[in-house]
């Protein structure tokens, strides 16, 4: 796997950019005047040595005979050297593709293309070839008789000369380029660094922002300079800010309501409900006594029965009302893990249908109410959706710093639908039954208990079949 | 049979309260404010109150304080209102027990009981009639129920008296919270340990020297309270 090389921070990476573009920019520029001012130089050379040649050979050529012997030619060359020593040129001449005539020695290398193509081109042929390390340029040129110029005439005059002087100024203008270029691209950094801190410093201003909003600080806004996209990007910022800052004030005074509206109800529900509770004693008294009609003793023993269920049912409203609020309040006191599961067990009278198995000695730093409201639902939950039969097991044990309590029976278990919902409000492990004994807030209210703690409630299946709940709570042993 | 005076502004508790206290065999008077209800303190003169702590006018908690300035008298609150808060509040007033609304007449019945029968010397200990005990600048009687501090006499609210006895009939011997419940207040119920915690403050205000460094009721943290050692 091969790593990416980009750079990671936005800065560098602008710089970057910014510094390439430039260097980029300016080597073009640079390769091009190159390119133009080096033709131009070689082209001129060229031309002045093609017209110095042509002038030469005009005005000697006449003096030719129509087949020029060896020696014509060599005297010819010998004229054409002396001509022009400022070029410093060596010329030879070659008559009907004969081998070219010299007369300095060594003879002028001359490129095999060029004595192919000389003697049958209409024009002066020039070409450029390198010979002993330097530029040097060779000229072919064919002579025509004045009295025919349309037919050559067989004798090409050739040159070569050296283009080191040319050659010289050629390596001034790349020098000249390359001085030209390092500082340029190396003071485009500052620019790019001074446009990235530019843009840099209103995404750092957003960054900084939206941090503290997601912080949870819904009034953050930031300071808009200017009217370019990040100027947008700052107010679009803004506005969604703003926006959701009056939904969540929204939705608080809603939830606000809500939860004040259970909470008023409930309680308002406590005042009749006391007075219907004080005499449901009376009733069952009565009925139990048979002083009744069978008909108003049942009728009398289901209205007892409904407001004790009514009345539990507003109790558990008040209790998560609290949690709600948020003013439940914890208030640990060390105790005995075994007395407080018996107590528990002891005052629901449940004893003899429950198997406990705790470690003698085991303490542990909790709520003891609020314990016991757990324990008494897990367990009352087992008994009833257990069925009457089925042994019900109450575990504790320290695990570390933790004390973990479970409560396991051996029923059908809980249905894998109702599993993840098992401790939302108003969940009943069986739809069918919608009026069972609980009010459907005992394990919602469980695992709000077990949150205060610092703790957590959880429900499973045993792999043998039955419900398993496993309370787990910080045990900080004093 | 016990004379009942029941504070309550709720018409229909008031009748649901009173019905089913008369049916267990106690004489109850029924008031609807706390200014009728300290007037019939000496008309009717009850054996305990049962008190409604929101109540029209004078509140349930101003009640309270009134009346234990006056008597010690015991006092059961009967409230609808459960938070922790309250509860303390309540306790903190003087009363010697707290009823959340709504309550069976079961209940109330059994909470009345416990709170009378609180003031009869603990079983455990053997008492020597006329002879007050002496623990540093504490004199107890257990025979008159009668505690001084420095010779002067206190008044103490049936609940406290009877902690204050339980306490030092056993000294340095640590009791929890659950164990005094069931001893004291004869609740068997985890819920009420804030009954305990309510009346060692209300002691403490009364008998110790510092309350915040209390040196008879102690704490003992994790376990308890104990008495002493002085």
């Amino acid at each position: 796997m091969r790593r990416r090389v980009v750079p990671r921070g936005l800065r560098t990476r602008l710089v970057v950019a910014f510094v390439l573009v430039s260097a980029l920019s300016a080597l073009t520029t640079a390769a091009l005047t190159f390119r133009q001012a080096r033709a131009a130089i070689l082209d001129r050379a060229q031309d002045s040595a093609v017209h110095d040649l042509r002038t030469q050979v005009d005005s000697l050529a006449p003096d030719l005979p129509a087949s020029p012997e060896d020696a014509d030619l060599r005297a010819l060359v010998l004229q054409l050297d002396r001509a022009n020593g400022a070029r410093g040129w060596r010329t030879a001449a070659a008559f009907r593709g004969g081998a070219p005539v010299a007369v300095a020695a060594p003879a002028p290398a001359l490129p095999a293309r060029l004595r192919a193509t000389g003697g049958t081109a209409r024009g002066a042929v020039a070409q450029r070839f390198h010979h002993d390390g330097t530029p040097w340029l060779a000229i072919a040129l064919p002579v025509t008789r004045a009295e025919e110029p349309s037919r050559p005439s067989g004798l090409v005059v050739y040159a070569s000369f050296s283009l080191a002087s040319q050659s010289r100024d050629v390596d001034t203008l790349v020098s000249a380029a390359r001085a030209g270029v390092v500082p340029v691209v190396i003071l485009s950094a500052v620019p790019a660094l001074l446009a990235a801190r530019r843009v840099l410093r209103p995404v750092r201003r957003l960054r900084s922002a939206a941090e503290d909003m997601a912080a949870g600080a819904l009034d953050t806004r930031i300071t808009v300079v200017g009217d370019d996209e990040l100027a947008d990007l700052g107010r679009t910022f803004n506005t969604m800010a703003a926006t959701l800052q009056t939904d969540a004030a929204t939705l608080r005074s809603m939830e606000a309501k809500a939860r004040r509206f259970a909470a008023d109800v409930s309680h308002e529900l406590r005042t009749p409900l006391a007075a219907m509770t004080a005499v449901t004693g009376v009733l069952d008294a009565d009925a139990a006594a048979g002083d009744l009609r069978p008909e108003t003793a049942e009728a009398l023993e289901l209205v007892a029965d409904e407001t004790r269920r009514l009345g539990r049912m507003v109790e558990d409203l008040m209790e998560i009302s609290r949690f709600d609020a948020g003013a439940a309040a914890l208030h640990l006191d060390e105790i005995d893990v075994g007395e407080l599961v018996g107590k528990t067990l002891g005052l629901r009278h449940w004893q003899d249908r429950v198997a406990v198995d705790v470690p003698t000695g085991l303490r542990a730093r909790v709520d003891p109410r609020r314990v016991d409201v757990v324990l008494a639902n897990l367990v009352g939950n087992a008994l009833r959706h257990g069925g009457p039969s089925v042994p019900v097991r109450v575990r504790a044990g320290a695990v570390g710093d933790a004390l973990v309590l479970t409560v396991t029976d051996e029923g059908p278990g809980i249905p894998e639908n109702v599993l993840p919902h098992v401790f939302d409000r108003f969940t009943k492990g069986d739809a069918s039954r919608t009026r069972s004994e609980g009010s459907g807030l005992g394990l919602a209210i469980a695992a709000e208990n077990a949150r205060l703690h610092g703790g957590t409630l959880t429900a499973a299946n045993a792999p043998g079949g039955g419900a398993v709940f496993t309370l787990t709570l910080p045990r900080d042993p004093a | 049979m016990t004379r009942v005076l029941l504070i309550e502004d709720d018409p229909g508790v008031r009748r649901g309260v009173t019905l089913g206290l008369r049916r267990r065999g106690h004489e109850t008077e029924a008031v609807g404010t706390g200014e009728d209800g300290l007037e019939s303190l000496t008309a009717f003169a009850p054996d305990i109150v049962l008190l409604d702590l929101m109540l029209p006018g004078m509140s349930g908690l101003e009640v309270c304080r009134r009346i234990r300035e006056i008597s010690q008298l015991p006092i059961v609150i009967l409230s609808a209102r459960s938070d922790d808060v309250d509860v303390v509040v309540g306790l903190e007033a003087g009363a010697d027990d707290y009823i959340v609304k709504p309550a069976s007449d079961e209940v109330i019945e059994a909470r009345m009981r416990a709170v009378l029968r609180r003031l009869a010397p603990p079983p455990h200990t053997s008492v020597t009639p006329g002879k007050p005990e002496v623990h540093g600048d504490l004199d107890l009687d257990r025979s008159a129920l009668r505690v001084a501090k420095h010779g002067t006499e206190l008044t103490l609210a049936p609940s406290e008296l009877k902690l204050l006895l339980f306490l030092s009939a056993s000294p340095e011997a640590t009791f929890s919270r659950q164990q005094l419940l069931e001893q004291v207040w004869e609740h068997s119920y985890y819920a009420d340990a804030r009954l305990v915690d309510a009346c060692v403050k209300r002691l403490r205000a009364k008998i110790e020297d510092d309350p915040r460094r209390p040196r008879y009721v102690q704490t003992v943290r994790g376990f308890g309270y104990r008495f002493g050692p002085l």
